[in-house]
């Protein structure tokens, strides 16, 4: 007889699929408060709890309570609440704009607006993000026009990229923005390079590098925490975790094992688990982590506990492979109203005050579409021909020069 | 002026251009303390210090990554990749960042970076140390590849790689790196002392890129060659008695379209000669590129000798290596024929 055990494949499942009830129970959530802020130079050996706590300090009455709460300027929060707005009117507005023919594809950040804009605010103007495609509001914070924008959504002539690249892989290097590119991943080796460099030139700035929780799987993701550690470079890598990747649940990115923030103990990083849809805590998170970056302390992993409300892009239908009602089952809530809730209980902002700024933003937005209506939508207008012989090289080869003599320009 | 070998002379380029431009640090396997194994990089982190030239994790993604973040920054790095058979793991790398972000950022990023790597076979390294993976470069639109053949021009075109503003793939034929290797192996190995071209200048000088060299003038039949093939070219013609030309390409990316049209224009025949497989070899792109501009100049059909389509098998090193003898065949059918 054999008494061997038969082995079996495991197969991660999300806990619901269309017609379930969703459920996020798998999602350990500590209270707000609860997880502790070690000192800035504490000992990487000493933090390793982090990665599995939360950092958390907006509460469910909107205060905030714990140890990364700190005292912060209302005109900083009211700033954050509108570029989070702003930026969510934007891409309504443009995932309309996909549906009437406009541009090709969209992309929206719904519900995951904290992360971008806070970390936006908070770092100098003259470090450098590498972001995903998931955070326009970066760009937003900081002042881009929207009008410039949607030219790049809409591929027109007076797209800033000339007509090159997809919708929404911006690049904006005044803005601290690195070209994003539709291959996932591969820019965050980038940002610790750039940090390398930084460090090498014996200069102050620092880098962010995004990856969202898929890609953590990419090898793209251990060489940049390899070179990160061992060069102890001036960097924050910034997972964030918005729960799906396409129809994919971040379980089939390994999250049923462990955080993704406790990736970083095996690489002798810091780790934070941070509440990603908690304006304060990603603002404190982040400063944290800058601060030991500034310091020489090196890199620290922070992922960004957050959820992905709409569908992936414009070609994906969420209810497909997940409940529709999931989204208002997320736990940790709306960031645009958790910050706006707080704002209220300090006596900073009313109910009043948001709908008048949100049809004034909505109003902005307006405004810079019809200007980049127009100048025209995609196929009504685009950049000179010539532009897509130019930029392959500094200087053009003949090859290139032959070519676009045989296109006949 | 220094007698120099293959590895002196990169050496001393790469020696130059730190003690020129403080922007320019080099990293990778084994370079730093040890000096490479190849001993490329011997001596400069002694001499230049340990974060201009320091060793690398084991990880050619993350090492062309880095460099190229350290690019966008504004620095100048240069990279070694320990074997070019070892290049695949950046290759993501190399295809969809390095050659695309000056154009898809609209020139607000670019990568100015340098990635050398010993290529080529001849040395009994089997598959994982002889490849010579030139065309997959070629093929990528934005990259730049160069191959040099010879001391003097391995200084010349390294340190012009290393000023150039768009990514260079700097292929380094390891089996040039002693002496001008002819492919007739089991001959006494002749080293680079006394040769034309280890006259080697001490410091800074240029080799422009996309600039070929006749290394032999010729009336009957152009030879296209690039890299430890040239020496193989110039040894066939001498034995052959063929009065053929004999064309050092040094870079495929930018490609001297113009010294090669010249030539094939003047002799009316063309060989092609590469170490890599034929099939979809950078001999398939050159003997396009003479069909469409020399068609009416041309007397036979052009001929490509290459490497078999075989992966590069070690016992069989002289049996696939395209040594002499292959290309005087090669020589003659053309003449013939």
């Amino acid at each position: 007889m054999d008494d061997r055990v038969e082995l079996s494949l495991h197969i991660p499942e999300p806990f619901a699929r269309p017609g379930e009830t969703p459920t996020f129970d798998h999602v350990d959530i500590p209270a707000a408060g609860a997880t502790r802020r070690p000192a800035v130079d504490a000992a990487e050996v000493d933090m390793r709890d982090l990665p599995y706590g939360m950092v958390r300090v907006l509460d469910a009455d909107g205060r905030a309570v714990g140890p990364w709460a700190s005292q912060m300027d209302p005109e900083f929060l009211r700033r954050g609440l509108r570029a989070m707005v702003q930026t969510r009117v934007f891409e309504d507005r443009m995932f309309r704009a996909h549906r009437q023919g406009k541009t090709s594809f969209f992309m929206k950040s719904t519900g995951e607006e904290a992360i971008g804009v806070a970390q936006s605010m908070t770092l100098a103007a003259d470090d450098m993000c590498f972001p995903t495609y998931r955070v326009q509001g970066w760009l937003i914070a900081r002042g881009y026009p929207i009008v410039d924008m949607i030219n790049q959504i809409y591929s027109n002539a007076s797209d800033p990229l000339k007509g090159r690249q997809l919708p929404i892989l911006y690049s904006a290097r005044e803005y601290g923005f690195y070209s994003l590119s539709g291959n996932v991943g591969s820019r965050f080796g980038h940002a610790v390079g750039w940090a390398m460099a930084s460090a090498y030139m014996k200069d102050h700035r620092i880098a962010l590098g995004y990856i969202g929780e898929g890609t953590t799987a990419e090898g793209d993701f251990h060489e940049a925490l390899t070179f990160a550690a061992v060069y102890r470079a001036p960097v924050i890598l910034a997972v964030t975790n918005n729960q799906w990747a396409i129809s994919t649940f971040s379980g089939i990115a390994g999250a049923e094992q462990t955080t993704f923030a406790a990736r970083a103990i095996g690489y002798g990083l810091p780790g934070l688990r941070v509440d990603g849809n908690d304006f304060l805590a990603v603002v404190a998170a982040t400063e944290w982590a800058a601060t030991r970056a500034r310091t020489n302390l090196g890199a620290t992993l922070i992922e960004f506990v957050t959820y992905r409300v709409s569908g992936h892009s414009t070609s994906d239908d969420p209810t497909k492979y997940r409940p529709s009602d999931e989204p208002v089952h997320w736990p940790l809530g709306d960031p645009v109203e958790r910050l706006k809730q707080h704002l209220i209980a300090l006596g900073e902002w009313s109910d009043e005050r948001h709908e008048q700024m949100q049809a004034e933003l909505t109003e902005a937005v307006r405004t810079a579409q019809r200007e980049a209506d127009a100048v025209g939508a995609l196929g009504q207008s685009k950049p000179s021909a010539r532009e897509m012989f130019e930029g392959v090289f500094k200087e053009p080869d003949w090859r290139v020069i032959e070519q676009r003599r045989e296109f006949g320009i | 002026m220094a007698q120099m070998n293959m590895i002196q002379a990169l050496n001393s380029a790469l020696d130059a251009v730190l003690a020129d431009d403080p922007k320019t640090l080099i990293f990778g396997e084994d370079v730093g303390y040890f000096g490479g194994v190849f001993r490329v990089t011997d001596g400069l982190q002694a001499k230049h210090g340990l974060t201009r030239c320091f060793d690398a994790p084991i990880s050619e993604g993350g090492i062309i990554a880095t460099a190229i973040g350290m690019g966008a920054y504004g620095l100048r790095p240069v990279v070694e990749i320990q074997f070019a058979d070892y290049i695949l793991p950046a290759f993501d790398q190399l295809v969809s960042e390095a050659a695309r972000l000056r154009y898809r950022s609209n020139g607000e990023f670019w990568a100015p970076i340098t990635v050398r790597s010993p290529y080529g076979g001849g040395i009994f390294g089997g598959q994982t140390h002889s490849q010579s993976p030139e065309a997959i470069f070629a093929h990528i639109t934005g990259l730049k590849t160069v191959i040099p053949s010879n001391p003097y021009d391995a200084k010349g075109l390294l340190i012009a790689s290393i000023l150039e503003d768009d990514p260079v793939i700097f292929l380094e034929p390891k089996r040039l790196y002693n002496g001008p290797f002819d492919g007739h192996h089991d001959r006494k190995l002749r080293t680079w002392a006394g040769h034309a071209s280890a006259e080697v200048p001490e410091g800074l000088y240029t080799v422009p890129l996309g600039k070929a060299a006749i290394v032999r003038e010729g009336a009957d039949v152009t030879l296209l060659a690039y890299g430890t093939m040239v020496h193989v070219g110039l040894a066939a013609i001498e034995e052959s008695g063929i009065d053929a030309e004999l064309i050092d390409l040094r870079s495929i990316v930018p490609l001297d379209i113009d010294a090669i049209t010249a030539s094939v224009t003047k002799t009316g025949r063309c060989v092609i000669l590469h170490e890599a497989s034929r099939f979809g070899g950078f001999g398939g792109e050159l003997s396009a590129l003479v069909q469409e501009r020399c068609f009416y100049c041309l007397k036979n059909p052009i001929e490509r000798v290459a490497g078999w389509d075989t992966p590069y098998p070690h016992a069989f090193e002289w049996d696939y290596f395209p040594g002499p003898a292959r290309v005087i065949a090669a020589l003659r059918r053309t003449m013939e024929a």
